[in-house]
């Protein structure tokens, strides 16, 4: 079918952020689930693991202790396997040197943390239906590069 | 002994669809490539072990006729945002109810509820697709771009640009073209 959930993935070491996060995906209303880790370490020995599935999108946060959100990116995508998921870039940060770096990095979209909830809510859909649009839609993955 | 066997995977897939079709007990017509047409009315139940069956042979189901429909429009869009003709005063919904035999404001409620996203907006996002793809593999220039894809001008599409992507064009080359260099 088409038609699938979207499987989400968000790493955070702010537990209110994740809170909030976990609420404004569960109001959207785009059929999706979603799994949330602390640390990118946590994420990576996750998305080793061929038992599992594989995210759709990741949404990763750029300042978390032991392994920053730009390595973690690294390491995604210098990993054949999980160089598709798409990555979303969601911090506070909005330095035009964090942004530029994740682009080359590889990173889809990127995000600055809304500090509004309904502002949240507002962009992950955004964000879930474009995703949506380039896993089922002939629209060129080369080229998917957002800033929200 | 060994032997070696070649497959004709095309008259596998339809055998394996017959049989599947037939145990279900199915009235059914094979419109190929991968079409079927569903002679009787299933109710909700039957439809789900329809789909349950097919679906765990390694066949995928493409959905129901919604989805279809939806699929059609979206063809129709990518092929009308490529057009030479293309004109942003066509009018879209009048090109998509010349090609469908549906209304356009039923195949848009229909589309918005399975992509999630407006027939209006899906054209825009892959209109600016294509402006990205003829910015970075053919080295049209804005303007270029601009008047082929008929934009009432430069800063019209350049505003699209920035509203869709969040970056300016010109950004956004310069960032491909460092991608190119380093990937």
């Amino acid at each position: 079918m088409i038609e699938k959930n979207l499987n989400i993935a968000l790493v955070d070491d702010d537990n209110d952020d994740r809170t909030l996060f976990e609420l404004a995906i569960s109001r959207i209303g785009i059929p999706s689930q979603l799994k949330m880790f602390k640390s990118g370490i946590e994420l990576i020995t996750y998305i080793r693991d061929p038992a599992i599935r594989r995210p759709d999108l990741l949404f990763l946060d750029l300042n978390m202790p032991n392994m920053d959100g730009l390595e973690c990116l690294k390491e995604i995508k210098q990993d054949p396997g999980l160089r598709d998921i798409t990555v979303i870039i969601y911090s506070t940060s909005c330095s035009e040197k964090d942004i530029e770096a994740t682009f080359l990095e590889g990173a889809n979209i990127y995000l600055n943390k809304p500090s509004d909830f309904n502002d949240l809510k507002k962009a992950l859909k955004r964000i879930l239906a474009l995703d949506w649009q380039y896993q089922n839609s002939t629209l060129n993955r080369d080229n998917f590069l957002f800033r929200l | 002994m060994k032997i070696q066997v070649k497959f004709d995977v095309q008259l596998i897939c339809k055998n394996l669809l017959i049989e599947k079709l037939d145990q279900l007990g199915v009235v059914y017509r094979l419109n190929p490539p991968g079409g079927i047409e569903i002679l009787q009315n299933l109710d909700k139940e039957q439809k789900v072990v329809l789909f349950h069956e097919l679906n765990t042979s390694g066949i995928e189901v493409i959905g129901d006729q919604q989805l279809i429909r939806v699929q059609k429009v979206k063809e129709i869009i990518s092929n009308l945002v490529r057009l030479d003709t293309f004109d942003e005063s066509m009018k879209v919904s009048a090109h998509i109810e010349e090609k469908l035999p549906y209304t356009y404001s039923y195949l848009s409620r229909i589309f918005s509820e399975t992509a999630h996203i407006s027939i209006e907006k899906f054209l825009i996002l892959k209109k600016i697709d294509f402006v990205k793809e003829l910015l970075t593999e053919q080295n049209l220039s804005l303007t270029e771009i601009a008047y082929k894809l008929n934009y009432s001008s430069v800063s019209h599409l350049s505003k699209q640009f920035k509203n869709t992507t969040g970056f300016s064009p010109s950004y956004f080359l310069n960032l491909k073209k460092q991608l190119n260099i380093t990937g």
